[in-house]
């Protein structure tokens, strides 16, 4: 006879994993589905070639609560995150912008742009940094139901004015600022210099099907500022093995409370009965049973996939058909035969450490935009691109290096039909060609070249569109409407049935803190001790 | 033999008189000063600070941050931005100031000369660019960073003026305190104001970095006989805590860089009241300024006479058992004998003589001994030479 189990959990990327690693925990009997036949979801490391490793999917890690990492013994488990420190942008005309990490080198190098913008970062720096720490005290907690009488909502909504009323008359009105504008109208408020704007613009657009004066886009630059590594809010690192190494760790993390995994497992249905999960039915025919059911699929999928809409109120069908998840970005992992060479860039700058783009105006960023809205993929499109193996010795054999390239922006489907093979060869080349505009040798050195489109993010990972934050991070599908009003609390509209992934509160990046808040929600169901974190104090 | 890196003008950079300078510093104690190698000491701290008060210690400080401003608005541009009636500083003078953002918290302090025809030159420890350039908006001016353009030394203590003179400054004596004269150096003009950071007799050399080897050399050639000595930033730390002024970043958060609410502070919060001039027009914060006179400040900004030599460095302030305030910057200044600390409290609190206690910490070979020292609150400053004011300006 199958075993029963008390919680059954769809799906193992990052935030799955913490769920349950935290329902395990707690003592509950715990089952991890996973359709593919290796676990992370968009948390992996995949050797696609020979010896070089890919996180093919998510590449950097600064949103991971540290909360979390400590609580879950993460690093016991083998996780280790190195720090890296700045960014870079190439110009056309040979010339670049370097973000260094140490202030007095960043301000020497902006100032070499323009001394009044090197300047003006102080206030752009600490504006943003005013927004971030209201962000960040409520990554960590279950959005309040602004609604509610209940005592917790109540104390919650009194948190969240307090914290907005701390900001001072100008800091609330930035905050509503922040929430709506687009990012390049924020920072033309601050500079004047072309490449700076587009490289600090860069962070409002990743993962978002929105152009840099799209109202909105100013919150998804905080939302890649709120994060942290060892303390330095802003700071990114690599996980030491790649991304997997932030899931391995957590399913070593999940099986030391004897949580268990099936990779090759996916689920056909969640089976309910009377208004109750009563468990899921696999593809394979197999049925698992547990009074409650965590997906850790995006919205879309939760509720049009794998949920019978028949066991659903029409509003959340409807919901989940209108939540917006629009796939704009596609990635290219590459494998190097060495270590290219980049325009006026020393190969021993610290500059090759970082993170590296190609845009250099908010025209040109806008552009790669407009191509999206016309159904391509965009002819100059904007790259985040960094060289893990340069910091991370297991990720390339000597010599040889890793390079992973984030791409803005390509449609979920190319002019209304689906991505073709052509297609997706297409865009590759187009990104390759970009690249190579500021790096002579590189295409020489392409051993091997991984494309990901919509198509095959969607395919492979299950996220809908491709969509990596698994929803747009616009203000509409924020906080306690996330994924959809009176459904931000975790709890499904089906009695067991809980939603843990990046669909829901804070939102997408390898942050776990959905799954650790969905956990936090369900052991309170189940009047079990609280096991989730309070969140560090941040003043 | 290496090769050596191509020229990056993001790396660490060096001052006009950097080779003097290195050749100087005998300790290998170096410090980044806003992108600047410079040196936090030359040979031993206690000794290049009393050269400051003795006889003559010489400051590179080229690093500081420097604006040309010009055109036909310089004075009412600089009207607007400074708290103090810039009409009142006239050609040949030099004026400390302070500013503040709209909200009337203060953003930095430093020094405008008034080189004539509506040409000045500001002198900052932070950079304010952006900010200079948000309240040009209407006046008809240029704002130029000229930080690398102008090589300064500050010649400070007793006998500097001697020291110049034997260099060939002649009647430099005469010189008022924040005066500015000029002299002819191997062909090239070299500019002397009667200013510093110690509180005594001293001046600032300004010279362009060409010749900047070449002024070091003959000073410290002139001054040989008479005690001349290179002092890096930690003796120039005390003699400014000695002396009772402010440094940003360390008393004070410039008010657009405070990211906590409530965290900068006004001019008043600051004592710098004196540089605030109400009744001379609008001026940048001058709305919330007359708004906090009327209703009062939040803090007040002391100095204290702590008792024992125990410096009060990060201590709280209580009044019985009340925590009142905390030291921003604290000493045992060795000319005036006593243990000094800045503090910022309460504004009911620190009037003139009050008994307030300082929360002490200090250490010895890994153990701590918390001392609660009382300490007085002071009118002025301890180190208050009359030398600052003589003219003609004594030879020691």
């Amino acid at each position: 006879m199958a075993k029963n189990y008390d919680a059954i959990v769809i799906g193992s990327g990052h935030n799955g994993l913490t769920n349950a690693a935290y329902l395990a925990k707690a003592g509950l009997n715990v089952l991890v589905v996973e359709k593919n036949p290796y676990i992370g979801g968009a948390t992996v490391s995949r050797q696609l070639h020979e010896d070089w490793l890919y996180s093919n999917c998510s590449y950097v890690c600064s949103l991971l609560r540290p909360e979390i990492t400590r609580d879950l013994e993460l690093p016991r488990h083998g996780l280790q995150i190195v720090p890296y420190g700045g960014s870079l942008s190439f110009c056309s005309n040979g010339d670049h912008f370097g973000d260094y990490p140490d202030h007095e080198r960043q301000y020497r190098e902006m100032a070499r742009h323009s001394v009044r913008d090197a300047n003006a970062y102080e206030r752009y720096a600490a504006d943003v940094m005013k927004q971030t720490r209201l962000i960040r005290r409520f990554l960590l907690s279950t959005p309040p139901d602004p609604t509610s009488l209940k005592l917790r909502d109540l104390r919650e909504m009194k948190r969240m004015k307090d914290a907005f009323t701390e900001l001072g008359e100008e800091g609330l009105a930035d905050a509503l600022r922040f929430w709506t504008m687009s990012i390049g109208d924020f920072l033309d408020e601050y500079f004047e210099t072309d490449v700076i704007k587009a490289h600090l613009a860069g962070s409002g657009i990743i993962g978002t099907a929105l152009g840099v004066y799209s109202p909105g886009t100013a919150y998804v630059l905080l939302h890649h500022y709120m994060g942290d590594v060892d303390g330095t809010v802003g700071a990114w690192g690599f996980a030491r093995g790649g991304m997997g190494a932030v899931s391995a760790a957590l399913a070593a993390s999940l099986q030391s409370f004897r949580g268990e995994i099936r990779v090759d497992a996916e689920v056909e249905q969640i089976t309910v009965k009377r208004g109750r999960v009563t468990g899921v039915a696999l593809t394979s025919g197999e049925e698992i049973k547990a009074d409650i059911v965590v997906s850790n699929l995006d919205p879309k999928r939760t509720f049009l996939n794998v949920m019978d809409s028949k066991d659903l109120p029409a509003e959340v069908v409807t919901k989940a058909r209108n939540f917006k998840i629009r796939g704009s970005s596609g990635k290219l992992n590459i494998a190097l035969d060495g270590l290219p060479s980049f325009n006026g860039i020393p190969s021993d700058s610290p500059l090759m450490h970082t993170d590296m783009h190609v845009l250099d105006s908010l025209e040109r960023m806008e552009r790669a935009y407009d191509d999206w809205k016309s159904g391509t993929w965009s002819q100059d499109p904007y790259v985040d691109m960094l060289i893990p193996s340069l910091v991370d010795p297991t990720m390339a054999p000597p010599g040889k290096h890793m390079m992973t390239v984030f791409v803005q922006y390509a449609p979920p489907k190319v002019r209304g039909e689906e991505w073709s093979d052509a297609d997706r060869d297409a865009f590759g080349k187009t990104v390759i060609d970009q690249i190579a505009n500021y790096s002579p040798d590189f295409k020489d050195l392409i051993l091997h070249c991984e494309v990901r489109t919509p198509r095959e993010l969607e395919a492979e990972v299950g996220l809908t569109e491709g969509n990596i934050f698994m929803g747009e991070l616009t203000f509409d599908q924020l906080l306690f409407n996330r994924p959809f009003p009176g459904y931000a609390q975790y709890r499904g509209p089906v009695t067991g049935m809980y939603m843990c992934g990046s669909g829901t509160h804070p939102g997408g990046g390898v942050m776990a803190a959905p799954g650790a808040n969905a956990a936090r929600e369900i052991l309170l169901d189940l009047r079990r001790p609280a096991m989730v974190p309070e969140a560090y104090a941040d003043d | 033999m290496d090769q050596l890196k191509p020229h990056d003008p993001t790396m660490m950079r060096q001052t006009p008189f950097h080779s003097r300078v290195a050749r100087a510093c005998e300790i290998n104690q170096w410090d980044d000063w806003k992108g600047y190698t410079t040196p936090l000491a030359y040979t031993e701290v206690e000794q290049e600070y009393f050269a400051i008060r003795n006889s003559t210690g010489v400051f590179d400080l080229s690093p500081m941050t420097k604006y040309h401003i010009g055109g036909p608005d310089a004075e009412a541009f600089l009207n607007r931005v400074m708290t103090r009636d810039i009409r009142k500083l006239k050609p040949g003078r030099v004026g400390y100031t302070v500013w503040c953002n709209d909200a009337g918290q203060v953003m930095d302090d430093g020094t405008l000369f008034n080189f004539g025809d509506n040409n000045y030159r500001l002198c900052s420890y932070t950079r304010v660019m952006d900010w200079l350039q948000w309240s040009a908006l209407g006046f008809d001016v240029s704002i130029e960073d000229v930080t690398a353009d102008v090589a300064a030394l500050a010649v400070q203590g007793p006998t500097s003026c001697a020291v110049l003179k034997a260099m060939g400054c002649a009647g430099l004596e005469g010189l008022k305190p924040f005066g500015l004269t000029h002299f002819d150096f191997e062909g090239v003009e070299l500019m002397v104001s009667r200013t510093g950071f110690t509180g005594d007799l001293g001046y600032e050399l300004w010279i362009v970095p060409e010749q900047a080897e070449l002024l070091w050399d003959r000073l410290f050639a002139a001054g040989k006989d008479l005690g001349i000595r290179a002092t890096g930033g930690e003796a120039l730390e005390l003699a400014r805590i000695e002396a009772g002024f402010l440094q940003a970043g360390v008393d004070f958060v410039p008010a657009e860089e405070v990211v906590r609410q409530g965290r900068s502070r006004s001019p008043f919060e600051l004592g710098l009241d004196w540089l605030v001039d109400l009744d001379k027009g609008v001026f940048n914060g001058r709305r919330a300024l007359l708004e906090e006179r009327m209703h009062g400040s939040r803090y007040r900004f002391v100095f204290l006479d702590v008792e024992g030599n125990k410096p009060a460095e990060h201590s709280f302030i209580l009044k019985g058992r009340k925590e009142i305030g905390i030291v921003t910057s604290a000493a045992w200044c060795p000319t005036a004998k006593s243990n000094i600390a800045f503090a910022q409290i309460d504004a009911r609190y620190g009037k003139a003589g009050e008994e307030l206690i300082a929360e002490v910490y200090y250490q010895r070979e890994l153990a701590w001994t918390r001392v609660l020292a009382k300490c007085r609150v002071l009118r002025s400053p301890v180190f208050n030479s009359p030398k600052r004011r003589q003219t003609p300006a004594p030879d020691y």
